[in-house]
């Protein structure tokens, strides 16, 4: 109720901004304006097939910095050549913004899919690294020796006590790769992609003056982001740490 | 002799790639324009630095970041304080930033660069508003984290409400403060570097790279990318390192 209330109240101001005639009203449209645009966009499918372009983009870069992510992750906390190798590479390359690359990439890939796709990669790999890194170092020393003790080697101990062990950390990392693959993929869509994605459709509308459009696609970004980060990274948790109740290791 | 070890070591696996990719630059597979070897890169990255070109992109990309990340700070830490100290402030504006924090800075951009212009003005303002957010919500936390029994304990041996503010919230809530602004700067600084390809600024890094796609210039656009790499390692352990050290670890608020 409260939260209505405040919305509510930003929306009059904006509506009275945009009816004071002080701006161009292509530039700050009414919230009907954007209702209307909005309701169009939705209606005829255009909206979605952007955000499924999108999606697909995400997916794709999520899912390779995914694997990448945890194969080095847990292969650096294993075995200390590839931590020595890999670890002063991660701080090299971490610091440079995924988007500084995007010139390169168009440049060797051409624009479209792959260069928006290596984007959100390099943005999503090293959140995930380096929590998957983190959280097999992290697990305790006295589960190992426990499960050891009772004959577990090798694959077992890894799949029954390294990954779960691990688990809560891997799932953040996943959680923060989705936020920079999201923040990426928007980037990577205004400079690389050659046609559909929300991102696209926002940079595409600026050369045309629609701001209606723009503040559109920005509703469903800010939706898509929304429903990733409430409902199925906490479903994702519900069903994997939560119930083997590992969460409070990860707060400790 | 230990330290020279460690760093023969960490060296390893940058001689390694750096190795390949000479091997690949040079082995004729790829146009050398588009995969230039290590030492043309390395040639451009200096004549680029010794013509002042480099320096001036660099010494833009700074100013527009001190000025953004200066707005973030200003009104984040504003309105966290706020926030964190009067219910009013916090029923009000908590659901605005809840809305606003999740959704992609850069999707903005095209928006912002509309309203407030190509250029400068549009590219601060919308660094500004990005790394607000978190300066903000940690900000709040911050104030929020400070002990009940130190607020009791300072009024009880007569603090004011300014001295109180001043002298037991302040000092309570930097920790969180400092690592709002943390992270501010880190998004400040990747929300730049795009924005500077987006608004075709005249000076910038992000203009430096994405221009020279132009020209096919990748030597130049890694050298830019080196340097973009460069500074972003320096930010986080030049600025804030420090500062820490200075404030919070040294009042025995944090260990180091």
């Amino acid at each position: 109720m409260r939260a209505l209330f405040s919305v509510a109240v930003a929306a009059l101001l904006y509506e009275a901004l945009a009816r004071s005639g002080w701006f161009a009203a292509a530039l700050v449209p009414t919230l009907p304006a954007i209702a209307r645009t909005l309701g169009s966009m939705l209606g005829d499918g255009t909206l979605e097939r952007h955000a499924a372009n999108t999606l697909l983009r995400v997916f794709a870069g999520l899912g390779l910095a995914a694997l990448t992510g945890l194969v080095i992750g847990f292969l650096m906390a294993r075995y200390r050549a590839v931590e020595a190798f890999f670890s002063p590479l991660v701080s090299a390359l971490m610091p440079i913004p995924s988007l500084a690359w995007a010139p390169v990439f168009i440049l060797w890939f051409g624009l479209g899919n792959v260069a928006t796709i290596l984007i959100v990669f390099y943005a999503a790999t090293f959140p995930m690294l380096i929590n998957t890194w983190t959280g097999a170092r992290a697990v305790s020393p006295l589960w190992l020796r426990a499960a050891r003790s009772m004959g577990a080697r090798g694959t077992r101990l890894f799949w029954k006590v390294v990954v779960p062990g691990a688990s809560p950390f891997i799932i953040t990392g996943l959680r923060l790769a989705f936020q920079r693959a999201w923040i990426a993929v928007v980037g990577a869509e205004m400079l690389a992609a050659s046609a559909f994605g929300l991102g696209w459709v926002i940079f595409d509308a600026k050369e045309f003056l629609n701001a209606d459009i723009m503040l559109s696609s920005l509703v469903m970004i800010g939706a898509i982001g929304y429903v990733f980060e409430r409902f199925v990274f906490g479903t994702l948790e519900r069903a994997t740490i939560l119930r083997w109740g590992m969460l409070r290791t990860a707060k400790a | 002799m230990r330290a020279l070890l460690t760093a023969l070591r960490a060296a390893v696996p940058f001689v390694v790639i750096g190795a390949l990719w000479e091997y690949v630059a040079r082995s004729g597979a790829l146009p050398p324009r588009l995969f230039p070897p290590l030492e043309e890169i390395a040639a451009t990255l200096v004549r680029l630095t010794a013509a002042g070109i480099l320096p001036h992109h660099a010494a833009l990309t700074l100013y527009r970041l001190a000025a953004g990340f200066a707005i973030a700070a200003l009104i984040g830490v504003a309105l966290g304080m706020a926030m964190g100290r009067w219910r009013r402030a916090e029923a009000f504006l908590m659901p605005l930033v809840a809305i606003g924090a999740p959704i992609p800075g850069l999707a903005y951009a095209p928006l912002f660069l509309l309203w407030f212009g190509l250029g400068d003005m549009g590219a601060i303002v919308l660094v500004g508003f990005v790394s607000a957010f978190p300066v903000t919500l940690n900000t709040w936390t911050g104030v929020k984290a400070v002990k009940e029994i130190w607020l009791r304990a300072a009024r009880a041996m007569g603090a004011g409400e300014r001295r109180l503010f001043r002298q037991v919230i302040v000092p309570g809530a930097l920790p969180y403060i400092l690592s709002g602004l943390r992270l501010a700067l880190a998004q400040a600084w990747r929300i730049l570097v795009a924005v500077e390809m987006l608004a075709a600024v005249p000076w910038g890094l992000g203009w430096l790279i994405f221009g020279a796609r132009e020209f096919l210039d990748t030597a130049a656009m890694l050298a830019g990318i080196a340097v973009i790499g460069a500074i972003g390692l320096a930010l986080e352990n030049f600025v804030f390192q420090p500062l820490e050290r200075y404030t919070v670890v040294r009042w025995g608020m944090m260990s180091s």
